[in-house]
């Protein structure tokens, strides 16, 4: 498969930073918030101008990935069935300004990912984008190559939709630690020493490499066991 | 072009609590009036703006800012007293309006509303509210807020709160409006909603490059125009640690803006924040540090970037001395807000 079509769903500070790098790739980009058109058209075509405002279905129709970027309390908004097929990226995180009490909104058994992907049953979920800071996203994608260039955890349990992924982190401007198992996404959540990091790849590497012996991983061990 | 003879310049703190020389604290009390000892020190240099953040707890001392600022209004001639932010979500309109416009009367017309969602989550359970409702309670409540700034006869109903009647409030105040600012974090959706209410906005930048800001900036003189609502000018806060020496200044940030970062991180699930994250903020970020020269040159570019009409400087984050905050607010006032009018003046702006 080749990605031309880059669809977004959420005109928040992440899907708009999203749309900005993926246009910046060349890629034709759809962007939708909660409601109609109007409630984002301004902010699109001021913000990110090049990207199309719509809503979620026709986001849906003329994408070749997706892009879930919107809250996560909210995920369950969107009709499973609308992304049935589809490629999806989870971009997404427990964040209570926008989420509320954790509790309410994730199953504290299972990774956030897991829960998205359980929803969207029919739909190939990837997680990445989620674990740097809105604002390093958009200052520091660089070209392949650059001795700056910072790195992306991309995961998922299907490799073929991991590799695919993974070569549209490297187009969006940043390296990739790949894992194919899309459980392993815990390793980026909230309360990681990765979340909110922006790393290079061999930084990125080896504490995904070594996530067992920090402290959040041996947290996150001992209630498995 | 920066009308530099209009640009105003303010000083925020949320109320950090402040240290002893021997890195003991001190207590939550002391701290609040040693706030209200640099609300004095600030008037007598001239600084525009004192503002203050209402946080519930324990690492801040101020809860009740209109009450700080009513201690300060005594003691002050000409500064203007903000808070830094109100958590309207969480409090009620019709309070709000009644302290500052207690505040406004108490000190000659300079209170200040700063409204925002909070950046906290503990004022909602603090007062009953649930977090879920987080943005429909800033909607509704800045309506109702809305109305009652008119100082008119009030006729309104919502989900949250008892309705009113043809109900005034009281006292008036002498200017017949309080000033009002909406605090803003840079999500788009909060601009046009302050737009469409046409308040002025001050945006907090607390981390990245001001640059990005731009098209939010852009964003709100658009909206200004679709909504016809007045075109204000726009003020920006930010932190930053002024000493003499540079390389002094730098460190004391780093100890004290990290130690609080990383405090608040810690709670959502934040990396703590490395040097190399402290740095780039401090070069080309959002951390005003240094001498006063270096924080100069720095404020002022980001004024003329973003043509702003003020600019707040958050002091006293982590847990700094009482004499290392003074002598902050000494710096900015004499050397810093001075050199970033000469800057922007040689620039081309207003004389």
């Amino acid at each position: 498969m080749t990605i031309k079509r880059v669809g977004i769903l959420g005109a928040g500070k992440v899907g708009i930073v999203l749309a900005g790098l993926a246009l910046k790739a060349g890629y034709e980009v759809r962007i939708s918030g909660s409601g109609s058109v109007d409630k984002i058209d301004l902010t699109i075509s001021t913000l990110v101008p090049g990207a199309i405002a719509s809503e979620n279905a026709e986001v849906v129709a003329n994408s070749d990935i997706i892009i879930l970027a919107i809250p996560l309390s909210r995920y369950k908004n969107i009709d499973p069935t609308l992304l049935k097929g589809k490629l999806v990226i989870d971009a997404m995180n427990y964040w209570w300004e926008t989420d509320g009490i954790r509790e309410e909104v994730l199953d504290p058994t299972l990774t956030s990912s897991e829960q998205v992907q359980n929803y969207f049953k029919d739909s190939t979920i990837v997680k990445t984008f989620n674990h740097m800071g809105y604002h390093n996203l958009q200052e520091e994608a660089l070209p392949k190559g650059d001795p700056k260039r910072k790195a992306l955890f991309v995961t998922g349990d299907n490799h073929a939709a991991v590799d695919e992924v993974t070569k549209f982190v490297d187009s969006m401007g940043f390296d990739q630690v790949v894992h194919y198992k899309l459980t392993d996404g815990i390793m980026t959540e909230p309360g990681s020493p990765l979340f909110g990091a922006s790393l290079k790849y061999q930084e990125l590497k080896q504490i995904i490499d070594n996530f067992d012996h920090t402290d959040f991983g041996r947290k996150i061990s001992s209630t498995l066991n | 072009m920066v009308n530099v003879d209009k640009l105003e310049f303010g000083i925020e703190t949320f109320g950090d609590i402040v240290a002893n020389e021997d890195g003991s604290l001190k207590s939550a009390a002391e701290s609040i009036r040693q706030i209200v000892h640099e609300g004095e020190i600030a008037d007598k240099y001239g600084i525009d703006v004192i503002g203050v953040g209402e946080h519930h707890r324990p690492d801040y001392s101020v809860s009740s800012p209109e009450t700080v600022l009513a201690a300060i209004a005594s003691v002050t001639q000409k500064i203007k007293l903000a808070t830094a932010v109100t958590v309207l979500s969480s409090d009620d309109p019709v309070r709000v309006y009644e302290r500052f416009a207690t505040l406004d009367g108490l000190s000659n017309g300079r209170a200040q509303v700063m409204l925002g969602r909070g950046s906290f989550t503990e004022s909602f359970p603090l007062f009953g509210y649930d977090l879920t409702d987080y943005d429909d309670l800033f909607n509704e409540k800045l309506e109702l807020f809305d109305k009652l700034r008119t100082e008119k006869a009030v006729t309104w109903s919502g989900k949250f709160r008892a309705a009113l009647k043809e109900q005034e409030v009281y006292p008036k105040t002498e200017s017949g409006k309080l000033e009002t600012y909406i605090g803003i974090g840079g999500s788009p959706e909060s601009i046009i909603r302050a737009a469409r209410f046409g308040y002025k906005v001050i945006i907090a930048i607390i981390g990245g490059q001001a640059d990005r800001f731009k098209p939010y900036i852009d964003l709100y003189h658009k909206a200004n125009q679709k909504f016809g609502t007045p075109d204000l000018p726009i003020a920006v806060h930010s932190h930053g640690f002024i000493a003499d020496d540079n390389h002094e200044a730098v460190e004391v940030a780093f100890k004290n803006i990290k130690a609080n970062f990383d405090r608040i991180g810690l709670t959502r699930g934040w990396a703590p924040m490395s040097r190399e994250q402290f740095d780039s903020e401090t070069k080309v970020g959002s951390f005003y540090v240094g001498d006063p020269e270096t924080v100069a040159q720095r404020i002022a570019r980001t004024i003329d970037l973003l043509n702003l009409g003020r600019f707040d400087l958050v002091y006293g984050a982590g847990n700094q001395t009482a004499a290392q905050r003074e002598r902050m607010i000494e710096l900015y006032a004499t050397k810093v807000i001075p050199r970033v009018k000469e800057i922007l003046k040689s620039k081309g702006g207003a004389e």
